[in-house]
């Protein structure tokens, strides 16, 4: 019954997120338009690598002689269609370039909101139940810190400390591809070349949940449900894990859905620093290599990456709060 | 003005710390040929000149004085900051403001180009911007505001939407005041205090953003800024940590006091709401 | 002050379960008097029930959270006294037994049953943590016993309701689960503090039965806290009366109802409203034969009106975004309103009274139907359409704290109307400073912000704005209810006295039978949008035709307990 009543919410999330997909590409026509030169030589690869016969393919491909809206139909019919087009650079379908990116990028987010959200709640909860303690005091300094920090700044600077001065962990890379682990060590090996990514891009996001979860836990406490609670004989511990966390959670997940986009783009940055083989990386290749059409590419995949994760986010909430009517908008 | 928020306001140690260190900044910026009279893109000495070794914080690959590029970046840094921030506080303000005040169809359709843009992975599409328009001041400021705006325009719609239902509100329209006046004069003053203070905070953001780009290679070229030394020291980070620490340190520290002034700005316009 | 000191009517009491003496809270050192509670001394007895009535700041609340200290500390602390439950100092009680205490010897009843419930938990959970903290019982033992209670306080459905979560209940039901909550152990005393001042009349009436009826079953003892005194007089075996944290009277509810002895409780008692209606003076024959306000069929639909599936629900059948179903508000509404005369609007919460009235002062805009004001159409009327027609009907807004522009000064918040109406700056703010003199405030309020003002006073600055138009008709939406029983009495008053003075058609809404019987000589009842009785005050109290409006009537609190009641008008004391 409830099971059911998911499966139509989810459906018509997806159903909700066509125009923002179609929003992704109409930007990305918009780009097109703006960049210096016609769409062709864009889509080729500026610098070159393309030949001339190829550019007259593409001009007739993407009907360049037609009225702008046609382009654009074009345009549309092609990405849906998930031709992204192909990369003289790289010598490879955009869309597989991509997809083989991607990876490691999930491998990088998914470790991150774990690390994130998880330490957050918990960092959270210690300071919101030790408020104008020296565990709150120490917990709040370190997250207004760690909030004003920039994150490939800190990923050098962990970099200098533990690899080049420790050498605990590796500068850089997803794992060691001359050493050819299998297995577990292989999973151990990229396990130690995740740490320190997933640390950098953590950071700020830790510290941003931290300070959201300290402030709903003390506002919940101070709730009147709370005052019942306590009315009824139930202990303060009892209280906050039973009563104060879970409605607390909530304002953390929503947030957390609404970051998954900065974090995505935070990752452009911490793949730079570390050489991480994803999309963030590739984004910042193709940046250099004045491959547009591939950036284009990257940018409609992870905003797909975005909603998907956002409805993720969606049904976790639809999970943890009964208010929301499954199968209707709130 | 009044005395009780002075007394909020700059009694508080947190505020007084960061104004100070903004201060700083902000004389450096404006004072930067005469506080350091080398040209940071100028080769002013030997490479990598450790610091306090006649230089003050060093040179780099170039033999560029550090502390020239640090003092001549705030310069960059802040002026892209400020206005990027004023330009999208404008921008979704106005949109929010719009969207609160009329509801219905105009709501609708606002928030959802609204959503649309807290969707997009908006690094990525700040990217593509500066890409595509080609790196310059004013690409990057564009960059910058095109993807901060949206934070502001629902601040500012909800802010008006509660506004806006507000028996004070639905007096003036029983009175005939027209829709000019009350969106104006009655509403957005009211409204004052959280945008002061979001936009605020979004200038501390402006700053991450904006040296993000610049340290990826996509700043404003021939403007020294501090994201960008430190993109360029990062080659030499085993021999040369301090290219890439100080730099940061200064990037640190300033987003850090906009924080705490913004925080402390909010605390004292909303002593009920001050976070405990 | 004379304070007087408390009678010692407590001797009378059986066998005290709760002796409060010499209770006082302090509060910190910002607040406008240092305590909250001043040496406070009360006893509850065994299966009796003990009303503390007072206004707002009264420290009536927090001396009942006191009891069993969940006072917001450091903040609030008991500073003196001692709370005996059955000999035993509460006050000097540790946290372990304490907890053993609470919802275990005293349970506590809330205020507002939507907020005091956690919204993630079932209800049944949340009664069933009670159980598990103060019983050794088992779980399916604890479900039956939960159920067992939802069956006691006639819950609907109990096995169903278990399951439930509080926002699947109505407000009657949310508050009948607060009530089981605190009965489910069967504890000593149960402290209810104002429980029905979040629901409608009715729902009141049926709520108040049920707790004298569970006390009776179970002999607990009840201390109840209240602002009304028509709830006392339907509940009370004895009365404390509060002020600034002092007792000031305390005897059988019989006496302090009918025989107060301390001057504040008389003018309290005073100020509560008649359930008779007054006496009107005959009406001026002419001006009752001009209608002012004429409305014919008046609809007004919340929500998207269920035409036709929308483009999801086409392309997926069933899956639609679940459009909110529309609620009529307003159902084909007629009225016709005379010049000069005074109509209460009466419903409870969801009638539509409130929707009706911003409808016919353009706040809403009406889907069908005509609404015919002095010989103009409003129905239908852009925002500028209106702007000539503002000066006929005017609105004295619910809020006195949101009704007031927090920025502007009181006397450009008057003037702005009638400048709007063409009137120049200086004439419109002379006026200002006639009109704040004639609704009882100094002429150099003008100067002032609206912060400076008590709730009474700003509302009287509420009314002397919408009088500065010279409004023919003058819609009250509530104007009362946000107010103190004392301050109501004189808001009420300084409105009957200026329409009368200007000839001012008043519509007034309000959900209080009291206060309607109080102001107008007309009443129509609605329910649902629709109107389902009309006629004079003085014929519908005596003989009420429709089912609503008796039930309506029997519900009120303390209808049996009549106060004298004052000939024709009161004395004006504005």
């Amino acid at each position: 019954m409830r099971g059911m009543r998911l499966v139509r919410f989810i459906l018509t999330r997806l159903l909700q997120a066509v125009p923002v997909v179609l929003g992704v590409v109409v930007l990305n026509f918009l780009l097109l338009q703006l960049a210096p030169g016609d769409a062709a030589t864009v889509l080729a690869g500026e610098a070159g690598g393309a030949t001339p016969e190829y550019v007259e393919q593409l001009r007739a491909r993407f009907g360049l002689d037609k009225p702008v809206i046609v382009q654009l139909g074009l345009y549309l019919k092609n990405i849906l269609l998930l031709d992204l087009g192909f990369s003289f650079r790289n010598n490879a379908p955009v869309l597989g370039l991509i997809l083989d990116r991607l990876w490691p990028t999930l491998l990088l987010m998914g470790a991150t909101l774990v690390v994130s959200v998880g330490g957050g709640v918990v960092l959270g909860v210690i300071a919101a139940l030790g408020v104008r303690t020296w565990r709150d005091h120490l917990i709040s300094i370190v997250a207004v810190i760690a909030y004003a920090t920039p994150l490939f700044w800190i990923g050098l600077m962990l970099i200098l400390v533990f690899s080049i001065r420790l050498d605990w962990f590796p500068t850089s890379g997803m794992e060691n591809v001359v050493a050819f682990h299998e297995g577990w060590a292989r999973v151990f090996d990229i396990a130690r070349h995740l740490v320190l990514p997933t640390i950098t891009l953590s950071l700020f996001y830790l510290a941003l949940y931290t300070r959201l979860m300290r402030a709903t836990v003390l506002e919940q406490r101070g709730a009147e449900y709370a005052t019942t609670a306590r009315a009824k004989g139930l202990t303060e511990r009892a209280i906050t894990l039973r009563h104060v966390l879970r409605n607390a959670l909530l304002p953390v997940i929503t947030m957390a859905g609404v970051q998954v986009g900065a974090l995505l783009g935070g990752s452009v940055v911490v793949e730079t620093v570390f050489a991480w083989p994803g999309l963030g990386q590739l984004a910042y290749q193709s940046l250099f290599a004045r491959d547009f059409n591939l950036l284009l590419g990257i940018f409609f995949l992870s905003a797909c990456l975005v909603v998907i994760v956002n409805i993720l986010v969606d049904v976790i909430y639809v999970l943890l709060d009964p208010r929301i009517r499954v199968g209707g908008q709130s | 003005m009044n005395t009780s928020f002075r007394v909020r306001f700059l009694g508080n140690p947190r505020v007084l710390l960061g104004l100070i260190w903004l201060a700083l900044v902000v004389i450096g910026a404006v004072a930067a040929p005469l506080i350091a009279p080398l040209d940071p893109f100028a080769i002013s000495g030997k490479p990598f000149v450790r610091p306090l070794d006649g230089f003050l914080f060093g040179t780099d690959s170039l033999g560029r004085s550090v502390w020239s590029g640090l003092v001549h970046g705030a310069r960059t840094t802040l002026l892209i900051a400020v206005i990027a921030t004023v330009a999208a506080v404008a921008f979704g303000g106005l949109l929010g403001a719009l969207s609160g005040f009329y509801g219905g169809r105009v709501d609708n359709i606002l928030m959802r180009l609204t959503e649309f843009f807290q969707t997009i992975p908006s690094f990525i599409f700040a990217i593509l911007l500066v890409a595509v328009l080609s790196p310059s001041t004013t690409s990057v400021v564009v960059a910058i505001a095109t993807v901060s705006w949206p934070p502001i325009a629902r601040i500012v719609r909800a802010e008006v939407m509660s506004l806006r239902s507000r028996e004070f509100i639905q007096a003036a329209i029983t009175l005939g005041e027209s829709d000019s006046v009350i969106l104006f004069r009655q509403i957005l003053p009211n409204a004052l205090s959280p945008l002061i203070v979001t936009g605020s905070l979004l200038v501390a953001t402006a700053i991450l953003t904006e040296s993000a780009l610049s340290f990826l290679g996509l700043g404003a070229p021939n403007f020294m800024s501090w994201g960008f030394m430190i993109g360029a020291g990062r080659s030499f980070l085993r021999d040369a940590w301090w290219l890439v620490a100080i730099p940061g340190i200064a990037i640190l520290l300033t987003v850090l006091s906009i924080n705490l002034v913004g925080e402390g700005l909010n605390d004292a316009l909303n002593p009920r709401l001050r976070t405990p | 002050m004379s304070s007087a000191k408390p009678q010692s009517s407590a001797a009378g009491v059986s066998e005290p379960v709760l002796e409060i003496r010499d209770l006082s809270v302090s509060l910190p050192a910002w607040a406008d008097r240092p305590r909250a509670v001043n040496s406070v001394s009360l006893t509850v007895g065994r299966g009796e029930t003990l009303c503390v009535v007072g206004e707002s700041g009264s420290g009536k609340s927090v001396m009942a959270r006191s009891i069993l200290r969940l006072l917001p500390e450091p903040h609030l602390r008991i500073s003196g006294g001692a709370i005996l439950l059955d000999g035993e100092d509460l006050a000097r009680a540790d946290d372990r037994r304490m907890r053993q205490i609470r919802g275990g010897e005293i349970a506590m009843i809330f205020q507002e049953p939507m907020v005091s419930l956690n919204p993630l938990m079932t209800v049944g959970r949340q009664i069933d943590e009670i159980l598990e903290v103060h019983t050794s019982w088992g779980k399916a033992e604890r479900r039956r016993r939960v159920i067992a209670t939802f069956e006691d306080v006639r819950l609907p459905e109990p096995e169903r309701i278990v399951d439930a979560y509080p926002h699947e209940l109505s407000g009657g039901q949310r508050q009948r689960v607060m009530i089981a909550m605190s009965l489910v152990l069967e504890p000593k005393l149960i402290i209810a503090d104002e429980p029905t001042t979040a629901l409608d009349v009715t729902t009141e009436a049926q709520i108040l039965t049920l707790l004298k009826e569970l006390q009776t079953k179970h002999g607990t003892a009840l201390l109840f806290i209240t602002h009304n005194f028509g709830v006392v007089a339907e509940i009370a075996d004895r009365v404390a009366v509060m002020r600034f944290g002092e007792l000031v009277e305390y005897g059988p509810a019989a006496n302090v109802l009918d025989n107060p002895q301390h001057a504040y409780t008389k003018a309290l008692i005073n100020a509560v409203p008649s359930l008779v209606p007054r006496k009107h003076p005959p009406r001026n024959a002419e001006a009752l034969s001009e209608p002012i306000l004429t409305v014919r069929g008046l609809e007004k639909t919340y929500g998207r009106p269920q035409s036709g599936p929308n483009w999801l629900s086409r392309i997926l059948p069933g899956l639609g975004q679940g459009r909110r179903s529309a609620v009529r508000a307003v159902n084909k509404v007629d009225l016709d309103i005379r010049r000069g005369s005074a109509v209460a609007l009466v419903g409870e919460s969801g009638s539509g009274k409130s929707t009706l009235a911003r409808c016919l002062i353009g706040l809403e805009q009406a889907d069908a139907g005509s609404a015919v004001v002095a010989g103009d159409q409003i129905v239908g009327l852009s925002r500028k359409g209106w702007r000539p027609l503002r000066s006929r009907v005017q609105m004295v807004f619910q809020d006195p704290f949101a009704s007031l522009n927090p920025r502007t000064k009181v006397g450009d918040i008057i003037a702005r109307g009638a400048i709007l109406q063409g009137e120049s700056a200086d004439a419109a703010l002379s006026q200002a400073r006639n009109l704040l003199d004639l609704v009882g405030l100094d002429a150099k309020a003008a100067e002032r912000f609206p912060h400076e003002f008590s709730g009474g006073q700003r509302q009287r600055i509420g009314i002397a704005r919408a009088l500065a138009v010279k409004p023919d008709i003058l819609i009250a939406d509530e104007p009362v209810s946000a107010l103190d029983v004392s301050v109501q009495k004189q808001v009420l008053d300084l409105l009957d006295d200026l329409r009368r003075q200007f000839n001012l058609t008043m519509l007034f809404i309000t959900h209080d039978l009291r206060v309607a019987a109080h102001v107008c000589e007309d009443i129509i009842v609605l329910k649902n949008g629709t109107i389902v009785e009309r006629g004079t005050t003085a014929d519908i109290f005596a003989n009420p035709q429709h089912e609503y409006t008796r039930t309506l009537l029997s519900s009120v609190p303390g209808r049996n307990w009549q106060q004298t009641i004052p000939d024709g008008y009161p004395a004006r004391h504005v």
